[in-house]
């Protein structure tokens, strides 16, 4: 077997691939459910009908979309620019923290709290992510530095609300006190789905988009991402691309915090029940859509599905949650693994 | 006042055994060329083969073999996507942690809370009680200084690393090299792994490594890639744990503090290595794919 390199790949040739490998990645979830003892036909049966089957189950889908759907864009963007951004977790956490200590402390008046409270998400993320950035001028590799920082924002996130933040009515739980009614972002009625935050994360992923492929910026962006050599020929900073990015792509995972505070919890709590692993799905959402903000449109509800479906193992099924991760990284290691085959034809055969 | 500084010792040696033996894999997959940042996963895959193995009352010795091929086996598919098909090792080995935390947790659920009846016994030498494994990662980055510096397999392993169309044109199968390397590595890692189950805990429970995989990561850059001073990287390492431990509780500082600080170290140490220009001393065709005839 030899690869033929193809020219211009043609985006049909890169879903179907795509396509390929994510069947790939179920099969081999499959087996894994096997090993577990579970019938894989049971498990995707059990996912289905509980998600995409009922109404419940797609307004749970819808839910999970969101966060995914913010986070997922900002990090496709950043991984154009080669910012491999894994901290989305964190930074999704130190938006959460912002948004809660802008409903908890700051005295705005009714109207502005709420947006004030996305603003300050959106700060706390970018803030986060910019860390990673100086970092990286000085050698860190910035998957690493994002994920201790994922760690360290567990930790601020259960000091805050364990220490100075704990509510005063809350007896032995550790969690903030609730906001004020202003800081409620409305839901479609009878479900969590926290509508504004979902218009939002359209805007953002279209206007990424955008920002991407239409703006001097995005050219910039794409430059340092695809030739950093020729980047610094054309004078263009990439420290300062970076630092940009970082912002947006950290904002983004930010303000996907600040939604799910203000649309559900009303309050800070444990950084375990704030997100389930949104950081790490919305690496593969990125992926997914190929580094195309736009297309986590299509991508971030398709994750969305296994976030859903994979709370539904633990109740119906009894698997612990963590199936969640084996999805994950078998879906992502099969998408990376397709790549090649996206920008290469396979010619079967001996031959030189 | 003696006591003291033995147990801060004897502590210290423990956390520091599986981040020196997990160093140590990354140490000869990254020398080849390839870098791994799945460590974690695999830690956790060798810890369940092994307590799997052991459980209840097996034979040790079979459950550490289980561990390395464990290890091996997750290293195996990171190998086929990062050599075979070119993809993005860091992104790849990211995939792998999850994976391998993802189904030590879900394969391992079965034994939530169950310990292991016969774990490895200790050493006592001269008061200081150690584990067998201990001993083992300290003989072992011995052996790997030896061998990566003096041996001819050494020399064919660095060269892979930093220069593969070098050592192709030498009639060096870069990708076999490559292979075998990420395979040990990932069997170290799951000997790691099995060291936190046979011998540390004894016990299994969700998320066994803690993170501990990815300081590992880390403890490789900031030794710059170098067996013996991974010893002391990891003792250090070590020692944080041992004070986190101690100090909890006891000294008024919020116990978050002390759960963050690992990994805020190792952010501050990766840049003073950074600012050090200690990243000159990774393998020079570290993270990317050789395609040959290809620059």
């Amino acid at each position: 077997m030899r690869l033929v390199p193809l020219a211009t790949p043609s985006p049909a040739r890169a879903g179907l691939v795509t396509l390929a490998a994510v069947a790939v990645a179920l099969l081999v979830c499959a087996l894994i459910f096997l090993a577990y003892g579970a019938s894989p036909g049971e498990v995707y049966g059990t996912m289905l009908r509980g998600t995409l089957g009922d109404p419940v189950g797609l307004a749970e889908v819808a839910r999970r979309t969101i966060p995914l759907l913010l986070a997922g864009a900002g990090l496709a963007l950043a991984f154009r620019a080669q910012f491999f951004n894994i901290g989305a977790e964190g930074q999704l956490l130190l938006g959460a923290v912002f948004a809660a200590g802008t409903a908890l402390f700051l005295p705005l008046p009714g109207p502005l709290l709420l947006p004030a409270m996305f603003v300050l998400g959106a700060l706390g993320g970018g803030l986060w992510a910019l860390i990673a950035a100086g970092l990286r001028r000085v050698g860190v590799n910035e998957i690493l530095s994002t994920l201790m920082l994922n760690y360290v924002a567990v930790s601020v996130v259960t000091y805050l609300i364990a220490g100075p933040w704990k509510g005063r009515d809350v007896r032995g739980y550790i969690y903030t006190d609730t906001f004020p009614q202003a800081g409620f972002l409305s839901v479609l009625p009878g479900t969590q789905v926290h509508w504004p935050t979902l218009v939002l994360g359209v805007f953002v992923a279209l206007g990424l988009q955008w920002l991407l492929t239409r703006s001097t910026f995005g050219y910039a962006l794409r430059v340092v991402g695809e030739n950093p050599g020729a980047a610094r020929y054309a004078g263009l900073s990439a420290p300062r691309v970076m630092t940009v990015v970082a912002l947006i792509t950290g904002g983004a995972a930010g303000l996907a915090g600040a939604g799910e505070v203000a649309g559900i919890h009303h309050r800070l709590l444990e950084a375990g029940q704030l997100s389930l692993g949104y950081g790490f799905t919305a690496v593969i959402v990125a992926w997914l859509a190929r580094g195309n903000p736009a297309l986590c449109l299509v991508t971030a509800p398709l994750m969305g599905v296994i976030l859903a479906g994979g709370d539904l193992l633990k109740i119906d099924l009894n698997m612990p949650f963590r199936v969640v991760d084996v999805f994950s990284g078998v879906i992502l290691l099969a998408l990376i693994g397709s790549e090649i085959f996206v920008r290469h034809r396979v010619r079967l055969g001996a031959g030189a | 006042m003696d006591n003291v500084i033995v147990e801060a010792l004897v502590r210290a040696l423990a956390v520091g055994t599986p981040l020196l033996l997990a160093s140590l894999g990354a140490i000869v997959n990254e020398r080849g060329g390839v870098v791994n940042l799945g460590v974690e996963g695999l830690m956790a895959v060798g810890a369940l083969a092994a307590f799997a193995v052991a459980y209840p009352q097996g034979n040790l010795w079979l459950a550490v073999l289980a561990a390395l091929a464990a290890g091996a086996a997750l290293a195996a598919l990171h190998a086929f996507a990062a050599i075979t098909l070119r993809a993005n090792q860091f992104v790849s080995g990211l995939a792998l942690a999850l994976l391998g935390t993802g189904a030590a947790g879900l394969l391992g659920k079965r034994f939530e809370g169950f310990p292991l009846f016969n774990k490895v016994q200790d050493w006592t030498v001269g008061g200081l009680t150690i584990s067998p494994f201990t001993a083992a990662a300290l003989l072992l980055a011995v052996l790997l200084a030896f061998w990566l510096n003096s041996t001819r397999g050494g020399l064919t392993l660095r060269s892979v690393g930093e220069n593969p169309a070098a050592a192709d044109a030498l009639g060096v199968n870069v990708a076999r090299v490559r292979y075998a390397a990420v395979l040990a590595g990932g069997a170290l890692a799951g000997l790691a792994g099995a060291f936190l189950t046979l011998s540390y805990r004894a016990s299994w429970a969700d998320n066994p490594t803690a993170g501990l995989g990815w300081i590992a990561v880390a403890l490789v850059i900031f030794v710059g890639w170098r067996p013996l001073r991974a010893i002391a990287g990891a003792l250090f390492f070590g020692f944080l744990y041992y004070l986190q431990f101690r100090l909890q509780g006891s000294s008024g500082i919020p116990t978050e503090v002390f759960s963050a600080m690992p990994f805020v170290l190792v952010l501050v140490v990766l840049a003073l290595a950074g600012l050090r220009g200690q990243q000159g001393d990774a393998p020079a065709a570290l993270g990317k794919a050789y395609v040959r005839g290809e620059r």
